[in-house]
């Protein structure tokens, strides 16, 4: 697909975020950083802890207010929607999220189906007792739980399945864009595949988009089409997964792609780890922004890099 | 090749208020000198209570039925706490997953390293911090000296893992126990760790434990592996034999169930269900429910140990003489495909 025929779902422009301003203990969480989500795909944002991209998330929705920059939604600036307003409301329903930890994530003191059906209570999205209890049957089952178990307390499921009712309360107000938060570290390799297979059969019935945020970079390659690296606040490279994963091209991202270990006792022998110096990619003075150097990759560059970014791009894929 | 440690027939009960839960099944493993095993297996496979029985640290309610754990021929379940107490960080040490709440935030790190030592010789608290500089700097805490009266905080969680070796293998322990330790950290940071173990294992000669639930690592620092599943070992071997030659489907279902690199955009194997209840584990094999491959006799009885080669077991009744023969997953053919290349005189196993 080209660029233009794409729609835009979330347009993420120059947005800047940051914490306790002009104090002492000022963080710099999010330092100018620019990216599109298109409609139906998976973006995947990776780095380490404290690269920001839990904050990314965050921001697109609107659990902060940006310091600087914006995030629009369907076209609409975000930050413009008030509190309490007809189309914040809208808003919140169609954007939804699933958090990482399944134990601290679902009130304890609910039933799992007063978990699932607060959003359709909050959006008026059921009429009668009845339809709110078909309605809950229908989303447990589609997670592939059991639509008995409506009534039991979270302390009754494995951390896989309490990830399930997760993402059944993300699923029960039928959002358009889900923002996944590390739903998958917390479980056991082969719950982790039952839930990422969970979320690509939903994303393929539902056409919904996702942004699914983690540092497992073999389990993002898998389930994103696209995937943003973010290293220190900002954005280092963009490009499809495939593209990353073969042709990275910033120096922060061959250093993390080099240190992912593969099942694979004969790659582990041979691994050689690049180490990465951020004074030479991003710790300077030199002014950068991203720039597509190769038809959908884009990098973190300064105008002197661009050509030599662009040249190890045209020379890693004359040699496919 | 001299055996430090040996487990057999280990049998553990915790008693719970709905009744004894079976958490470790007849296990048995040994640790060779200077070797790492990797115990592999998901949250409540029994991993981390075999190695707290290593270490003498069982929670109370739980009930030894059987079995013997041999340090240096020694069983250390007959030992008394005073004997455990003088084991404990000296001959077998533990690294512990969350750098974060294993040490102690009150206490400055120079004093945390040096406390093994102080505790185990007769040394003096300034020969003590001396050597505590030695082991920071060998770990790769720059300028330890000047940061000998820093605390826990003042550290990245890196770093903070990094002390943690350190006061692990200030003794030189013979048993170095890893449990999970780089499950907390960053990629590029678990990467780094990693490197420092296997050096600090040619430095002071120490037999390595490694648990973890993720194979990749695994891949990386073992020279054996055991996979356990409900309380069991259910395959044993060398790292090339488990991840080429892997015979037990659970290990299948692992491997399959981890995208490589290469892994296309299609579905990945998930193994279905869950892990089954120990209060009550079924009859049969454990693994049965969850099994593609589960004949009736799966149900029926527990499979013995199948000898694959000198150093490769796998509990599993595919290995039985006249067991059928089953179509292995894809992912399975593509790594016996390794195998044969690496063995070409050997037959490959069925």
């Amino acid at each position: 697909m080209s660029e233009d025929t794409r729609e835009k779902l979330v347009e993420v422009r120059d947005l800047v975020q940051t914490f306790n301003a002009g104090k002492k203990d000022e963080v710099r969480a999010i330092q100018d950083i620019s990216f599109d989500i298109y409609r139906g795909e998976t973006l995947g944002l990776v780095g380490e802890s404290g690269s920001g991209k839990t904050t990314t998330g965050r921001s697109i929705i609107r659990l902060y207010d940006p310091t600087s920059g914006t995030v629009k939604f369907e076209g609409q600036d975000i930050a413009k929607l008030k509190n309490g307003s007809k189309a914040m409301h809208q808003f919140r329903r169609q954007m939804q999220m699933i958090f990482q930890d399944p134990y601290a994530s679902l009130n304890p003191r609910m039933k799992v189906k007063d978990i699932i059906a607060e959003g359709l209570d909050i959006h008026h999205l059921v009429k009668s007792e009845k339809e709110r209890d078909d309605r809950v049957a229908a989303l447990l089952e589609e997670v592939g739980l059991n639509p008995d178990h409506a009534t039991r307390y979270p302390h009754e499921f494995s951390g896989g399945q309490r990830q399930r009712i997760g993402i059944a309360r993300a699923l029960a107000v039928e959002p358009e864009f889900i923002i996944a938060d590390e739903p998958i570290s917390a479980l056991d390799v082969s719950i982790q595949a039952q839930v990422v297979n969970l979320m690509k059969d939903i994303q393929d019935k539902n056409g919904l988009t996702y942004l699914f945020i983690a540092h497992d970079l073999s389990m993002v390659k898998y389930i994103s089409d696209r995937i943003a690296v973010m290293h220190n606040g900002r954005l280092v490279e963009l490009a499809s997964s495939d593209e990353v994963y073969t042709h990275p091209l910033h120096p922060y991202t061959q250093s993390l792609l080099s240190a992912i270990p593969e099942p694979d006792p004969d790659t582990e022998r041979r691994r050689v780890l690049v180490p990465y110096d951020a004074s030479q990619a991003e710790g300077d003075d030199k002014a950068r922004s991203m720039t597509e150097v190769f038809p959908g990759h884009f990098i973190y560059a300064a105008t002197d890099e661009v050509a030599g970014y662009q040249h190890a791009a045209q020379a890693a894929h004359a040699n496919d | 090749m001299e055996k430090i440690l040996e487990v057999n027939h280990l049998t553990i009960d915790f008693n719970t208020f709905a009744g004894p839960v079976h958490a470790i099944r007849d296990v048995s493993f040994h640790l060779n000198k200077g070797e790492t095993l990797a115990i592999v297996g998901e949250s409540g496979s029994g991993k981390s209570v075999t190695m707290r029985t290593v270490m003498g640290l069982l929670a109370t309610n739980a009930k030894i039925e059987a079995g013997e754990v041999k340090l240096e021929g020694k069983d250390i379940l007959k030992k008394s706490e005073k004997e455990l107490n003088a084991m404990r960080g000296n001959d077998v040490a533990m690294i512990f997953q969350d750098p974060m709440t294993s040490l102690d935030p009150t206490m400055t790190i120079g004093k945390q390293v040096a406390e093994p030592l102080r505790l185990h010789t007769k040394i003096s608290q300034k020969a003590a911090l001396k050597e505590a500089v030695r082991v920071l700097e060998l770990v790769g805490i720059h300028d330890a000296a000047r940061r000998l009266k820093d605390y826990p905080h003042q550290f990245s969680g890196g770093q903070r893992q990094r002390i943690v070796i350190a006061i692990a293998i200030i003794n030189h322990p013979k048993v170095l126990i890893a449990d999970e330790p780089t499950t907390a950290l960053d990629v590029t940071i678990q990467a780094q760790i990693i490197h420092l173990l296997q050096e600090i294992q040619h430095k002071i000669d120490t037999a390595i434990i490694f648990i973890t639930h993720d194979l990749g690592v695994v891949a990386g620092i073992a020279d054996r592996v055991a996979v356990m599943y409900a309380g069991k070992i259910i395959e044993s071997g060398d790292v090339d034999e488990v991840f080429y030659n892997p015979q037990h489907p659970y290990t299948w279902g692992l491997l399959e169930a981890m995208p490589t690199l290469e892994t296309k955009r299609d579905r990945l194997y998930a193994i279905p269900g869950t892990p089954p209840d120990l209060l009550d584990p079924p009859k049969g094999d454990a693994f049965a429910p969850r099994n593609r491959y589960a004949m009736k006799i799966d149900t029926e009885q527990e499979p013995p140990f199948f000898q694959v080669s000198q150093t490769h077991y796998a509990a599993t009744w595919l290995l039985a003489p006249g067991a059928p023969t089953v179509e292995l997953p894809p992912e399975i053919v593509r790594r016996r495909k390794i195998w044969a290349q690496k063995h070409p005189s050997q037959e490959a196993a069925k």
